[in-house]
């Protein structure tokens, strides 16, 4: 705000039409990505912000890539951009059947954390943590990350035990994270109740460099950075087929025409199954619906976010206000983007009970999203029996947080053919027994 | 000023006035009031701040589609945040405070931003804000947070004093709405016999009919209405409720209901909010229409409201909310506010339509009463800050250029009608663009439909966009008639009721006004109210390329607040149209969610909260620990004492002071928690062969066997002791936490796969209570009780039999989990209570001492016995345990077998149990992991271990653990390092035999 005091306002009329925004051409723009800033807002307000740029161009796909991304969620315009700024492979297209950051990606409760039990999954989320911390910067998009820290509350003596063990774990995997006794957790969430009358609030294991951001612009932004690039973001466009010559791939058969292209990566989320079977391979993967909810926004009154395992809930307080919760996914299979009720009555009942004045607050809205699920619960970023064509999938309910990290990874292995990160996300795990399974709560002591 | 007229107010009774505050200040309604009303009723228009630029707000609206009037209602623990006072009852001593200024609400800081505006765009929040990148933190998002949220958070440290409960039904037809329209569906429906539920959100039936006038059957629409209900009453399968909004449609055709049962009281006794479960077979949705606003200039200004809002406010609650009303409108149903405004003797200076040639019969009328009409004409802009002083007057067409100011303090502003599709779209309902009405309505050819594939919700009446009293009954009585014969009923013969036809001329869709308004006009026109989106800010996000519908709203925030958009979606979806060149059709709409209006979530707990959220399980001997100094430990749904504390004892000393009366003479536990599964039929071994590793099928009767469960993918999930109890009847213990989740398996595992094989299952876990009578002097103890031969050839170890104990009947097994001699013993649970009793009296003299469940876990790790939970998290096989003895060699398969036999499960790699001792006998950190050299490819540090159980020993007075270590059985007596939590502090331990006391096995087989 600061920034914005001592410019004078001028009174502005003009006599500017009522106008239509005529599409762009479909030549790249080859001028670079003009810069967000105050100053920036503060010029285009003389001319009625009549001259702000499109955020990415309208792209019609050319007949060829070097690289297509299926999937214009976060997870596949991250693989894009780090395509394009790691390995500067930036004649690549990212193709979406709906509108680009409309899938899981617009649609989570927006946590960032990284306190995962097993390595792999450490690496990766914290990973995608850390560059979290500086992707307004990098994207010069503000993507709201909110450090406020995410607390996870040990209610059971089991859940005390596994937190204590992530908590070691995390120490040596370079991820800063602290069992935290029931006055801290009351201190930092005053809100709190830690005398539930089932499950009194034991401790907590706390990250305080965790936290949220806001999901939208996390697309957005990665979207208008990969358009900068170069990189053709082309929405309203379905794939229907996958080409290939010889056991390798060679292209995408779209709504919008076939389009060649030297390596594909499929990052569809709940539509992995439908594009692996075009491809001619198989996945483990189930979709399920995941439920969320908003309150009607109150001042603030929660800063950080408050995650309660065992009895399946989770709340954290948006910037808007609202109370931010998130629940369980159905006990069916589905592919309906819609809300359910059972689990949010379980979900509301729990978070009652940890946080008695919610029950005064009321559900503005309720939705669900479609998430893929794999056996262990762990994503799959893989090479494919389709050489040349790799998959991002199962990401399960933790997408969102992994987006940055996943790109970084996935855009390694679809440039060198290996990366560090996604090594242990091989689909040739299931075969092995090979599972990264974060879910120690396997069952309870006698 | 808005003023309570001498007359008039069909919903209100004068003689009774009812006293409220409003920001301290004391006022007086009327009896039937809603505090909208009242607060008008004292003149009261500006009644919040808008959320962004904190602009003044007044009431727009009469219903659950307003987007302003949103106060904080009540004190202390029953204060409530964000009611909305259109809905809101008045009731004695109301208490409503405005929102979301500071530090008043006429003198408001945070309008400050509303200078900025100009720099205030759209989406400008993600175009600043990033640097230095630590401001976001510490200095900008605290002070959006601050300035953003509407209503003052419930008290935190109060429970929510109010009661809520749920309610179910189960009904043919469901009819949500109970205007005309749903009262005729419901007569139709009703009258073919079906079982029907009617709700309406408000106090009172007929919707808007008696309000717009007209004629049905000869009667008014009151008295019509009044008739309906009399007869709908008098029907035994119609059940009518007020008060109780149709919140949500979801699949199957289950529907939610917000039943408000005390919000209108001032003494709330019973339930504040019941929420209703219902199944219907198929749902008519009579939800009516909304009016739409204008987007004009300052139409944001109090003062100004819907045209409807205003007719409302007169004839409902006989209140004129201006003294001078300016009726503007693209359409003939705003003529309406006017004649009605005019003949309560209120002055109406202009009706400003935007169409060239105006409307007709309506219009006639109004001209008739002298009423001034413009026609081709527009509002350029709204003058007035707080409250509205008057219109600027321009041409249609043009772009705002004023012809003449029209002093006012009112505004009735009519931009047309919207169908309420929500509940037809909450479960799949698609919509189609009406053109000539400009409107979504229901596109009957793609309804939410059920299992068997058949559409389950109609809309009826204007919720199916007819917007004329005559077609809105027919449309209502078709599809009440139509349901009943889709349900199989016979066809109802109510006769269709008849309202005169009505002609009017067709509106003119409005999205800008003037048509070509200028810049600085566009800025000023607000399309959503309470969240600050203006025309400017659509058309800005257009723009930049947030084409989808979606991207706008979320770049622009339109028809996120709390009335999620009733107001503003069409205006927005319209204005991004325009923007982009296309039709509204191919821009869609938003998704519609439930619930229809905000409810609130105790009334989605229920009745399960506090002590009755998740019921505490409680074995027959709960109530013995709790009186004895049980310090308690959430296992499951169960509490199980962790210890029993004695006079000023901590819980350590408590523990080891159980563990070593336990091991020097005899300890008693409570193992009624623990998961007893019957299994029974003439498949039941060959069953249970494939559900454990171990063989059970060659179990003898009257004999014991450890087992070990493992999931499909290998992994151990489960262990405990099998009894069997005759040739086809086995009892499967389970750990306490996992008997409901292994009863489901068995399940699962028989209802799906092997349904052909014959065995029952019955969980019996709190059939029995069971006690573990263990230690040296066990046996001793037994003997005392008497009525049964428990020695150790009638009963060896492993062994179970049936008899009594003490006049009680028992089945004693003679298992150990401690290594001691050791007796469980299960009695029918209304007996344990007495028996406990009996075996405490009875061990006095060997100083019988119940344990808890530290106890029972130190004892267990002593002996080197694992624990599920501990050393399995769901990825641990029984080989990584040294549990080979305990999986057969002989058998074909079981659940894991397969999985086993995968290249990572034999990898010799993988870590496994062993015992660990630290080098000066202290405890090592749970949980702790044992670094090797190096860091892998991530950075990481490298890991060769880690610690899955870790205590203090009593019995031999140091630290012990049990651990996995990569080739850990190869490598004993070596030293490894363990780091803490801080990533620094070592721990050595050296790597020992798990059994770390009485490995011979001396004590337990005397």
């Amino acid at each position: 705000m600061s920034q914005l005091h001592g410019i004078v306002t001028v009174a502005h009329t003009s006599t500017y039409a009522f106008e239509c925004i005529t599409p762009e051409t479909d030549e790249p723009d080859s001028s670079p990505m003009k810069r967000y800033s105050a100053f920036a807002i503060a010029r285009e307000a003389f001319s009625g912000h009549k001259n702000w740029d499109r955020a990415w161009r309208k792209a019609q796909p050319k007949k060829r890539y070097d690289v297509v991304i299926v999937g214009a969620g976060g997870h596949g315009l991250a693989t894009a951009y780090y395509l394009g700024k790691n390995f500067g492979i930036t004649n690549v297209a990212v193709i979406e059947k709906g509108w680009l950051g409309g899938g899981n990606t617009g649609r989570n409760t927006t946590i960032i954390r990284s306190n995962y039990l097993q390595d792999p999954s450490a690496a990766i989320y914290e990973k995608a943590r850390s560059l979290y911390e500086t992707m307004s910067q990098d994207l010069n998009y503000n993507v709201m990350f909110s450090p406020r820290g995410v607390m996870m509350l040990a209610q059971t003596e089991h859940e005390v035990r596994g937190y204590l063990r992530t908590a070691h774990a995390n120490a040596l995997q370079g991820v800063e994270t602290r069992f935290i006794t029931p006055r801290e957790v009351k201190e930092i969430v005053p809100i709190i109740n830690l005398a539930g009358p089932r499950y009194p609030v034991l401790g907590a294991l706390w990250q305080e460099r965790a936290g949220s951001a806001r999901h939208d612009a996390v697309a957005w932004g990665y979207a208008r950075a990969c358009s900068a690039m170069g990189i053709d973001i082309i929405q309203q466009c379905a794939v229907t087929g996958v080409l290939q010559e010889a056991g390798r791939v060679t292209g995408v058969q779209t709504t919008k025409g076939d389009i060649s292209c030297e390596k594909l990566g499929i990052v569809v989320a709940g539509h992995s199954g439908d594009l692996a079977n075009m491809a001619g391979f198989r996945l483990p993967l189930e979709s399920v619906p995941l439920q969320a909810l908003v309150s009607e926004p109150i001042k603030p009154i929660m800063n950080c976010v408050v995650m309660a395992n065992t009895v399946h809930g989770y709340m954290s307080q948006s910037d808007k206000g609202e109370m931010v919760i998130g629940g369980g996914t159905d006990g069916y299979n589905g592919f309906t983007q819609r809300g359910s009720f059972h689990h949010v009555e379980e979900t509301v009942r729990a978070l009652i009970e940890t946080f008695p004045m919610l029950s005064r607050l009321k559900m503005l809205r309720q939705w669900g999203g479609i998430v893929d699920v794999t056996g262990d619960r762990s994503p799959i970023l893989s090479k494919t029996p389709l050489e040349g064509c790799f998959i991002n999938s199962g990401w399960g309910t933790g997408g969102f947080k992994a987006i940055p990290g996943s790109g970084w990874g996935f855009a390694e292995l679809m440039a060198k053919g290996h990366s560090p990160l996604t090594e242990e996300f091989s689909m040739s795990r299931f075969r092995e027994g090979k599972f990264i399974d974060e879910s120690v709560a396997a069952g309870v002591a006698h | 000023m808005s003023i309570r007229l001498a007359t008039g107010g069909r919903l209100i009774d004068r003689n009774s006035t009812v006293k409220f505050t409003f920001n301290g200040k004391s006022m007086t309604g009327a009896d039937g009031d809603t505090l909208a009303s009242a607060l008008l009723a004292n003149d009261q228009m500006l009644v919040g701040r808008s959320f962004k630029y904190h602009r003044p707000r007044g009431i727009v609206a009469s219903g659950a589609e307003e987007p302003n009037a949103l106060v904080n209602l009540g004190q202390g623990a029953h204060h409530e945040p964000n009611q909305r006072a259109t809905t809101t009852e008045l009731f004695p001593n109301l208490i409503a405070t405005s929102q979301n200024h500071w530090p008043s609400l006429e003198y408001d800081i945070g309008a400050l931003n509303g200078f900025f505006a100009r720099y205030l765009t759209a989406g400008f929040y993600y175009k600043t804000f990033m640097q230095p990148r630590a401001f976001w933190k510490h200095v900008y998002e605290p002070f959006i947070r601050q300035s953003a949220g509407l209503g003052k958070a419930p008290d935190p440290e109060t429970r929510d004093p109010d009661i809520y409960e749920h309610f179910y039904a189960f009904v043919d037809v469901l009819v949500v709405g109970g205007g005309v329209a749903g009262l005729q569906a419901a007569r139709a429906a009703g009258e073919s016999g079906a079982k029907v539920l009617v709700l309406e959100q408000t106090a009172f039936w007929g919707g808007r009919a008696p309000v717009d006038g007209g004629e049905i059957d000869g009667l008014s629409p009151d008295d019509w209405i009044k008739k309906t209900v009399q007869a709908l009453e008098a029907m035994p399968n119609v059940t009518l409720r007020t008060r109780n909004m149709g919140a949500g449609v979801y699949d199957h055709g289950y529907v939610l209901g917000y039943e408000r049962l005390t919000d209108h009281l001032a003494n709330t006794r019973g339930p504040r909010h019941r929420l209703w479960r219902i199944r219907a077979r198929q749902v008519i949705a009579a939800t009516g229409a909304i009016e739409r606003p204008i987007s004009f200039a300052g139409n944001d200004v109090p003062g100004v409201m819907l045209a409807s809002a205003a007719r409302d406010y007169l004839i409902n609650f006989g209140i004129a909310v201006g003294r001078k009303t300016v009726v503007v409108t693209n359409n003939d149903d705003a003529y309406r506010t006017a004649i009605a405004l005019k003949k309560a003797g209120q002055d109406v200076p202009v009706v400003i339509d935007a169409r060239e040639f105006g409307g007709g019969a309506l219009m006639q009328e109004a001209k008739a009463l002298g009423i001034r009409v413009e026609t081709g004409r527009a509002i350029a802009k709204v003058k007035g800050g707080k409250r509205v002083t008057g219109v600027a007057l321009c041409a249609m067409a043009g772009g705002g250029a004023m012809v003449e100011e029209i002093a006012c303090d009112a505004v009735a502003m009519s931009g047309g009608w919207s169908p309420v599709v929500h509940l037809w779209s909450h479960c799949g309902g698609k919509l189609t663009w009406d053109d000539e009405q400009s409107f979504f309505r229901p596109d009957s050819s793609k309804a939410p439909t059920g299992a068997d594939g058949q559409a389950f919700v109609v809309c009826a009446g204007a919720a199916d966009g007819h917007m004329h009293l005559r077609y809105v009954l027919q449309d209502a009585d078709l599809k009440g008639k139509g349901v009943a014969v889709s349900l199989g009923c016979d066809r109802p013969q109510t006769t269709l009721p008849t309202a005169p036809d009505s002609v009017e001329t067709p509106l003119m869709p409005v999205w800008l006004m003037p048509a070509n308004a200028w810049d600085d006009l566009r800025m000023k026109a607000w399309l959503d109210f309470q969240n600050d989106v203006k025309v400017s800010d659509v058309q800005l996000a257009a723009r930049e390329g947030y084409e989808s519908v979606e991207h706008t709203k979320r770049y622009t925030t339109l028809g996120m607040a709390t009335d999620q958009g009733k107001l503003s979606n069409i205006n927005g979806l319209a204005t991004l149209a325009a923007s982009l060149g296309e039709d509204i059709p191919n821009v869609g709409t938003t998704t519609f969610r439930p619930p229809y209006t905000p409810i609130s979530m105790g009334a989605i707990a229920g009745e399960a909260r506090g002590e009755i959220f998740q019921p505490l399980r409680k074995t027959p001997l709960h109530d013995w620990h709790e009186a004895n100094g049980a310090h308690w430990e959430p296992v499951g749904h169960w509490r199980r004492p962790y210890c029993f504390l004695r006079d000023g004892e901590d819980v350590e000393q408590a523990v080891h002071r159980e563990v070593l009366a336990t091991r020097n003479s005899l300890g008693l536990l409570d193992a009624s928690t623990l998961g007893k599964i019957i299994v029974k039929g003439p498949d039941a071994g060959r069953f249970l062969d494939m559900l454990y590793t171990n063989m059970m099928s060659t179990l003898k009767p009257g004999k014991c066997r450890y087992g070990l469960m493992c999931s499909e993918n290998g992994f151990l999930s489960d262990d405990g002791v099998v009894a069997r109890i005759d040739e086809d009847t086995f009892l499967c213990h389970t750990t306490t936490g996992g008997a409901d989740r292994i009863h489901a398996h068995m399940e699962e595992w028989l209802q799906t796969e092997w349904w052909d094989w014959q065995v029952y299952t019955a969980n019996v876990t709190e059939q029995y209570a069971q006690v573990a009578v263990v230690g040296p002097n066990a046996r001793k103890l037994l003997e005392k009780l008497g009525g049964m031969d428990v020695g150790k050839e009638t009963l060896p170890f492993m062994g179970w039999v049936d008899g009594t104990l003490a006049g009680f009947p028992v089945r004693v097994y003679r298992i150990s989990f401690s290594g001691e001699l050791s007796y469980e013993i299960a009695v029918p649970a209304h007996l344990g209570r007495a028996f406990w009793d009996k075996v405490l009296e009875a061990g006095a003299e060997w100083d019988a001492t119940p344990y808890g469940t530290e106890a029972l876990h130190i004892m267990r790790a002593e002996k080197g016995f694992i624990m599920i939970g501990d050393e399995t998290d769901g990825t641990i096989i029984p080989q990584d345990l040294g549990l080979h003895w305990a999986i057969s060699k002989k058998k074909d398969d079981y659940l894991g077998k397969r999985a086993q036999a995968r290249s990572h499960m034999t990898d010799p790699e993988r870590w496994q149990l062993v015992g660990l001792e630290t080098l000066d006998g202290s405890v090592l950190p749970d949980g702790a992991y044992a670094v090797a050299p190096g860091n892998n490819a991530n950075g990481q540090r490298n890991t060769q271990g880690r610690v899955t159980s870790t205590y203090h020993s009593p019995t031999l007075g140091k630290g012990i653990a049990m651990g996995l270590v990569r080739h850990g059985p190869d490598r004993m007596d070596e030293v490894i390092t363990f780091i803490g939590d801080d990533g620094e502090t070592e721990h050595k331990a050296r790597i020992v035999n798990p059994v770390f006391f009485d490995p011979e096995g001396e004590k337990q087989n005397v």
